[in-house]
């Protein structure tokens, strides 16, 4: 994953609240490789049913404005990489999945929390329309259609998002502690080890 | 002395390897479930000429794709499922495949099988693993990129969620079961009510919960925004473990009977936030609309969107246009399609014992579909002879998956049917593209079942319980 700390580009919104992950993208898409792009899963029934459907208007779109607990539910990847692949950058809302946010993360893709007046603003200033939309990840800041918005970013995910960075190489330079609290456990808690390695009555 | 620590603080310092100056800790991880939807995290090692850290505590389990039915299955979910052999294999893993006598759904099996134990960490690519928290297991969902980073290094990086404590005073009433208190719950505090928090469940309601009812209010706790549910152990839980195939024996058994003593919080930890709750109070419930947060006593009436206000308002008649259902109208008269029972929420063997109660020399007036949680949820409750009562009711006894609470195995719900489920999800097309959900326990499944509409379980559990 690559990172980035500056995007200038267009913002629509999705007037909606609960946008859950089922409807990001539906199951009967996740057996799909990767590789073949899940840029026309992202919220598909939606749009298949809705020629007019903002993201069928602004396929352009990298910034997504919308309700509050945005990418609730399952915790399918695949949701971010629909976001992903279709362009989108930015999603701003009151609140996101838990799940879902850390995923976004790890994709690249920023989960701005602001507040809900500043959402419903916004909503009403874009309406049904497509709006400039620029974000600084390093100073936490964004304008979207001329509002000035401070970003409630962890400072951790900042951190992960501007520099790209990789948890498993960060984490293997952790081998060796890892290794000694494992074998500490183990030998304080023989118990934590599963019985039997296929489950047979021993 | 040392400071009052919550249950939460306690499984967290014991699985902390090391916390950075910002906070987030790198956690050693006790079992590591995968299921066929893992294809990318292997993928994602494959990439890197990576091999599983640790084999010896990594589970293949299939679910999600598992066929229940008989009849031809769809070549991209054969390909999924022979996916997920292959990659058990190259790394030598233990898989629950679909002959495995112990198949079944990842959160019914890993509390079957003895895998999921108290004190332990436990990640799984699913949201639903908040389930294995009833056993006060640290256990939470994780997404592709971390499933990966679990297969290749057995830990994970995590910020410690806020506390929360949902105590559950007075007694459920005959008909009312722990989905009853969740959806009472998530509608009380939001689908995001509990975001950022671990809830620890406690209280005599709680308490006096079987280890099914646990884990279904656990696995809710997802619903509600939670990153993980809790119970602390108890006399329950260990009757429930002990003798499982992966359970621990002999001087480990002593060992962690031991260990698990202390996991509880302490009297005077103080909780992040603390909510109360009446379990007297609660009344079968359902849901009306597309988030589990719209959810309603049996007895209520569909709400009115024009006395709601802003972005509220919108939203309900959004769902209520969704689910073709009109203001005001008695949540008792409306008429379902079908019924489904089964899924991790409420597929175990109790779920399927309360809902036999209730369908026992009845008959269906809709079909419908019971499949149960586990290879061996099927075996006992043919055993019980429960299987028969489904069937003599008129309802579909099929095999252990994960079956239609996903569509993504084959078992849908058409577009514009309506379905009474004992599921945990009533998003738009979960169930199938245009399926309307109404999320309840399996009892009242079984209620809506005889009586063609969602209905009221408790006049027919009389005298039956």
């Amino acid at each position: 994953m690559r990172g980035w700390t500056t995007l200038t580009g267009k913002a629509v919104a999705l007037a909606q609240a609960n946008v859950d992950t089922d409807q990001l993208i539906p199951a009967r898409f996740m057996s799909a490789p990767r590789s073949e792009g899940y840029g026309t899963f992202l919220l598909h029934d939606a749009r298949q049913d809705d020629p007019e459907h903002v993201l069928n208007r602004f396929t352009g779109a990298e910034v997504l404005v919308t309700r509050r607990n945005f990418g609730s539910g399952s915790s399918r990847e695949a949701a971010v990489y629909a976001l992903v692949d279709f362009g989108i950058r930015a999603v701003f809302a009151p609140s996101f999945g838990d799940i879902f946010a850390g995923n976004a993360v790890n994709n690249g893709l920023l989960p701005a929390r602001v507040s809900e007046d500043e959402i419903e603003a916004l909503i009403g200033q874009i309406g049904a329309g497509e709006v400039s939309a620029t974000i600084d990840l390093a100073a936490g800041r964004a304008v979207i259609a001329g509002t000035e918005l401070s970003l409630d970013l962890d400072p951790v995910w900042q951190q992960k998002l501007v520099n790209g960075w990789d948890d498993i190489d960060l984490t293997a330079q952790h081998g060796k502690q890892i290794d000694a609290f494992r074998a500490t456990r183990n030998a304080a808690h023989p118990w934590v080890v599963p019985a039997t390695k296929d489950g047979a009555a021993s | 002395m040392t400071a009052p620590r919550t249950l939460l603080e306690k499984l967290w310092t014991a699985h902390e390897i090391l916390r950075r100056d910002d906070g987030t800790s790198l956690l050693f991880v006790d079992r590591h479930l995968v299921h066929e939807g893992s294809h990318h995290a292997f993928a994602k090692l494959k990439e890197r000429g990576l091999q599983v850290a640790a084999p010896e505590l990594t589970f293949g389990v299939v679910d999600h794709y598992a066929p229940t039915r008989a009849g031809a299955v769809a070549p991209d979910i054969r390909r999924m499922i022979k996916t997920l052999g292959e990659n058990a294999e190259a790394h030598g893993l233990k898989l629950f495949d679909l002959r495995d006598p112990g198949q079944g759904i990842v959160h019914v099996i890993g509390p079957e099988q003895g895998l999921t134990l108290p004190g332990l960490l436990i990640n799984c690519g699913d949201s639903h693993t908040s389930t294995h928290g009833a056993f006060g297991a640290l256990a939470f969902g994780v997404g592709a990129t971390e499933v990966a980073h679990i297969l290749a290094t057995q830990t994970i990086w995590q910020k410690r969620p806020k506390s929360m404590r949902i105590t559950v005073e007075g007694a459920l009433g005959p008909g009312v079961t722990a989905k009853d208190l969740a959806l009472h719950w998530i509608a009380e505090l939001g689908a995001d009510g509990a975001r950022g928090h671990a809830i620890e469940y406690a209280g005599p309601v709680v308490r006096a919960l079987s280890m099914e009812g646990r884990l279904t209010l656990c696995n809710l706790s997802i619903e509600g925004g939670a990153r993980l549910g809790l119970v602390a152990p108890d006399e329950v839980t260990v009757a429930y473990i002990k003798g499982r195939p992966f359970a621990p024996k002999g001087a480990d058994w002593e060992a962690a009977l031991a260990d698990w003593q202390e996991l509880h919080s302490d009297a005077e930890a103080d909780f992040d936030r603390e909510i109360r709750l009446d379990g007297s109070a609660i009344a079968p419930t359902v849901t009306w609309g597309t988030s589990p947060e719209d959810a309603l006593p049996i007895t209520a009436q569909v709400p009115d969107p024009a006395r709601l206000d802003g972005s509220r308002r919108e939203t309900v008649q959004a769902a209520l246009d969704y689910m073709a259902l009109s203001p005001g109208m008695a949540l008792d008269q409306v008429a379902v399609d079908q019924v489904f029972i089964g899924s991790c929420t409420n597929g175990r063997i109790e779920d399927l014992r309360l809902a036999a109660k209730v369908l026992d020399g009845r008959k269906a007036k809709v079909p419908g579909l019971v499949s149960p949680g586990s290879a061996q949820v099927k075996k006992q409750a043919e055993a019980e002879g429960l299987a028969q009562i489904f069937t003599a009711a008129g309802l579909e006894w099929a095999n252990a998956g994960c079956s239609m609470c996903v569509g993504m195995n084959g078992d849908r719900v058409e577009a514009g049917k309506r379905c009474a489920s004992s599921t945990n999800r009533n998003f738009k097309g979960r169930q199938g593209r245009g399926a309307r959900t109404h999320l309840m326990s399996p009892a009242m499944v079984a209620a809506a079942a005889v009586s063609g509409h969602l209905a009221d379980v408790r006049p027919l559990l009389e005298g039956r319980v």
